[in-house]
């Protein structure tokens, strides 16, 4: 609201005052961090740049997070902004192939971010270029319930036969092992990526969203074989349920793990965990030979095409990459920062995923969403959302996912 | 209706001919802008949604023409088939708002103290948002919390789920729209009752006529109007649901409760869409299967108006 205000009279007071202050740039920013901590943190963002920058004012133009999903191909092509925010990876593949976003590798090669966001670089580069600098990620893993753990009376397993195990033991006491809400299908994702992540690695998980596997391989079953011993422990109806309702079944101990991203931690709290009954696990291991793989969703910012003040919206990237600015706003946002020199706020989960991501030897994945192309993401998706409630229609999905294989990736 | 020539050919001696050029023009100009609306906002755009449908176009690169390409796939589309099916489904079940609409109608048309706060109460559902109509629906049926999930807990031992299961959902949501349909049925029929002659009541009731017969030989034709267009609406209704579709399932479980409308703003429009072509062929097919009913109502609109 202050920086609306501040920018509104900055606004005013430059058209006032015209001749006088002529050097006053202008850098228009487009965002979708309408949520509070989202948001927060870009105001923290653009009021430090400012700070650094007395002849740029950055105008912020906050769209509705999911609303900003269409909106950004309609202003990126009718009134581009100097910058906006995307995701990395495959998400940015069509604006990268239309020409929408300006190449950045010199901003990337001019301040050592290379090195500096080294984890980020494969998910932010097409065509050996780069298209944007990334700002903060956070883990995927297990989020569970310690109270459950203990009641069942067994330990954080490290294997996905243990984990299995355990499960019996869940199901003794009456507790769904797994729980997911499906309804918006994303959360199904998360664990199909896990599961391929640890049966086949990171190459293979590459490959399939690349395209460049059928999805009716062996390698794949193999995938949904792992997938099936889990099923029959898992929570019914999860395609009716949304994630977050989901997540009250492991707050009111229904439900005892739940595949999870890290922002999932403050509706675990909102309902009543602490840190000492949630816990937080990397996913089992399943193939020991297989490195180490991890996913990390990762938020980025772009220079469209037709920006207007390039030159400054790569002074604002140079900055956004630096470690002590990343440090910053991923201690609003309550995530991880990309550069590897920035520092982690003290919360245990943070410091958890800081470790388990920078310790993945394997790769980091964007999730299947942001890896596949849009269509085949959600065929995808469907298809595993139909695995979860019809085990046995496995040959009909891998076949219809085949298919759609084809197709989307065909040109 | 009376014949508009009649005075001007009695009058025609007094005009000049520029009246006369005035009296041809005015209709037009008068017509003008709603025509121009039309033609902007509604004729145009059909063109333009067939015409893109031979493309395949993501909204951002340049379009690329395939020809009928989008069409041939749509035949060896299995969601295209459910969405059509589910369609029909609900052309089907909608039109069992027509029957209880006045059903309620009938119920509610009496005077009664305080009539007019039950007529209101059972209209509430259609002034209500759509959007607030599946978001009680979809709590509703929830599992774990719904009422109707826990009701079917105390009283079969397992609580249906009815928006998880791929057979019970496209049934979930036609429910959902039956209720403010309904309320829209009934509403037309009041009106409709309010207009039935009295006397040929009382004629009817001299003559013995009572209960069915009363309702099926003597109500009911008077009430062709209302019932028109009660079919019209319900129809119309049926063929563009949408709203409930995207607020209770977003067409899952898996895609089990999609229906044309939605399928196409999920391939066109959704964050997972975008393919622009693809959309419009659907489009292009429900405008055709919407074209069958909006012509038949038309030609009977038509057939009707002359018959007076």
């Amino acid at each position: 609201m202050n920086i609306l205000k501040t920018t509104a009279l900055t606004a005013l007071v430059g058209a006032l005052a015209m001749p006088a202050m002529a050097e006053q740039r202008v850098l228009k920013l487009f965002t979708d961090a309408s949520d509070p901590a989202p948001k927060a943190a870009f105001e923290q963002l653009v009021a430090g740049f400012e700070a650094e920058n007395p002849d740029v004012t950055v105008e912020v133009n906050t769209f509705d997070h999911e609303g900003y999903k269409t909106a950004i191909r309609n202003f990126l092509t009718a009134d581009s902004p100097d910058l906006a925010n995307w995701y990395a990876g495959n998400r940015m593949a069509p604006f990268v192939k239309a020409g929408q976003f300006v190449d950045v590798s010199d901003v990337w090669e001019e301040n050592g971010l290379k090195d500096s966001l080294s984890s980020a670089l494969s998910s932010m580069t097409i065509d050996g270029k780069q298209w944007g600098v990334p700002y903060t990620y956070y883990q995927w893993g297990i989020y569970y319930n310690k109270d459950v753990y203990a009641k069942a009376g067994v330990e954080e397993p490290t294997t996905w036969d243990e984990f299995i195990s355990n499960c019996e033991k869940f199901q003794e006491i009456g507790v769904d092992c797994l729980t997911t809400g499906t309804k918006a299908l994303w959360p199904a994702a998360g664990i199909f990526d896990y599961l391929d992540l640890r049966t086949n690695g990171y190459d293979f998980h590459m490959q399939l969203t690349n395209g460049e596997v059928p999805w009716t391989d062996e390698r794949v079953r193999n995938v949904f074989a792992e997938w099936a011993k889990v099923v029959p422990y898992t929570s019914k109806n999860v395609a009716a349920i949304d994630w977050q309702d989901a997540a009250s079944n492991i707050v009111q101990g229904k439900a005892a793990n739940y595949v999870m991203g890290n922002f999932a931690v403050a509706t675990f709290k909102d309902g009543g965990m602490t840190n000492d009954t949630l816990g937080f696990m990397d996913f089992p291991t399943i193939n020991p030979n297989i490195p180490r793989a991890e996913e990390a969703p990762t938020d980025t910012i772009h220079i469209p095409a037709g920006a207007k003040n390039v030159e400054d919206a790569k002074k604002f990237l140079a900055y956004l990459a630096r470690a002590d600015v990343q440090s910053a706003v991923n201690a609003t946002l309550g995530q991880l920062p990309i550069n590897k020199n920035s520092e982690v706020g003290d919360d245990p989960f943070l410091q958890q995923g800081f470790e388990v991501l920078s310790t993945a030897e394997g790769g980091i994945a964007q999730f299947f969403d942001r890896d596949a192309p849009a269509q085949m993401a959600k065929a995808g998706m469907e298809g595993f959302q139909e695995f979860m409630a019809y085990p046995d229609h496995l040959d009909a999905i891998l076949e219809r996912l085949e298919k759609m294989r084809q197709r989307i990736y065909k040109d | 209706m009376t014949d508009s020539s009649v005075p001007a050919s009695r009058n025609s001696g007094a005009f000049t001919p520029r009246r006369k050029l005035g009296r041809k023009l005015a209709p037009w100009l008068f017509l003008a802008p709603g025509m121009i609306m039309f033609l902007v906002y509604v004729i145009i755009p059909i063109g333009q949604s067939m015409w893109i449908s031979f493309f395949q176009w993501d909204g951002l690169s340049p379009k690329s023409w395939v020809g009928i390409e989008n069409y041939i796939e749509l035949l060896d589309d299995e969601a295209f088939y459910t969405s059509l099916k589910n369609n029909v489904i609900w052309l089907v079940l909608y039109m069992l708002a027509i029957p209880f609409g006045l059903f309620i109608a009938l119920f509610l048309n009496q005077t009664v103290r305080g009539i007019r706060i039950y007529k209101s109460l059972f209209f509430f559902p259609f002034v209500i948002s759509q959007v607030v109509v599946g978001l009680i629906f979809s709590w509703f049926y929830a599992p774990g919390f719904g009422l109707l999930f826990e009701l079917t807990k105390i009283f079969g031992g397992e609580g249906i789920a009815v928006l998880a299961n791929p057979h019970t959902v496209t049934y979930g949501i036609i429910v959902a729209g039956l209720w403010p349909q309904i309320a829209y049925c009934m509403i037309l029929y009041l009106t409709g009752l309010n207009a039935v002659a009295p006397d040929q009541i009382e004629a009817a009731r001299l003559d013995g006529a009572k209960g069915i017969k009363m309702l099926w030989y003597v109500v009911l034709p008077q009430l062709r109007p209302a019932t028109f267009i009660a079919v019209v609406v319900t129809v119309i209704g049926a063929l563009r649901s949408f709203d409930l579709v995207s607020i209770m399932t977003d067409g899952g479980p898996f895609g089990s409760s999609r229906v044309l409308s939605y399928y196409m703003y999920e391939q066109a429009l959704s964050e997972y869409g975008y393919r622009m072509g693809y959309g419009a062929a659907i489009a292009v097919v429900l405008f055709a299967i919407m074209m069958i009913f909006i012509s038949g109502f038309i030609w009977k609109m038509w057939r009707d108006e002359r018959g007076l």
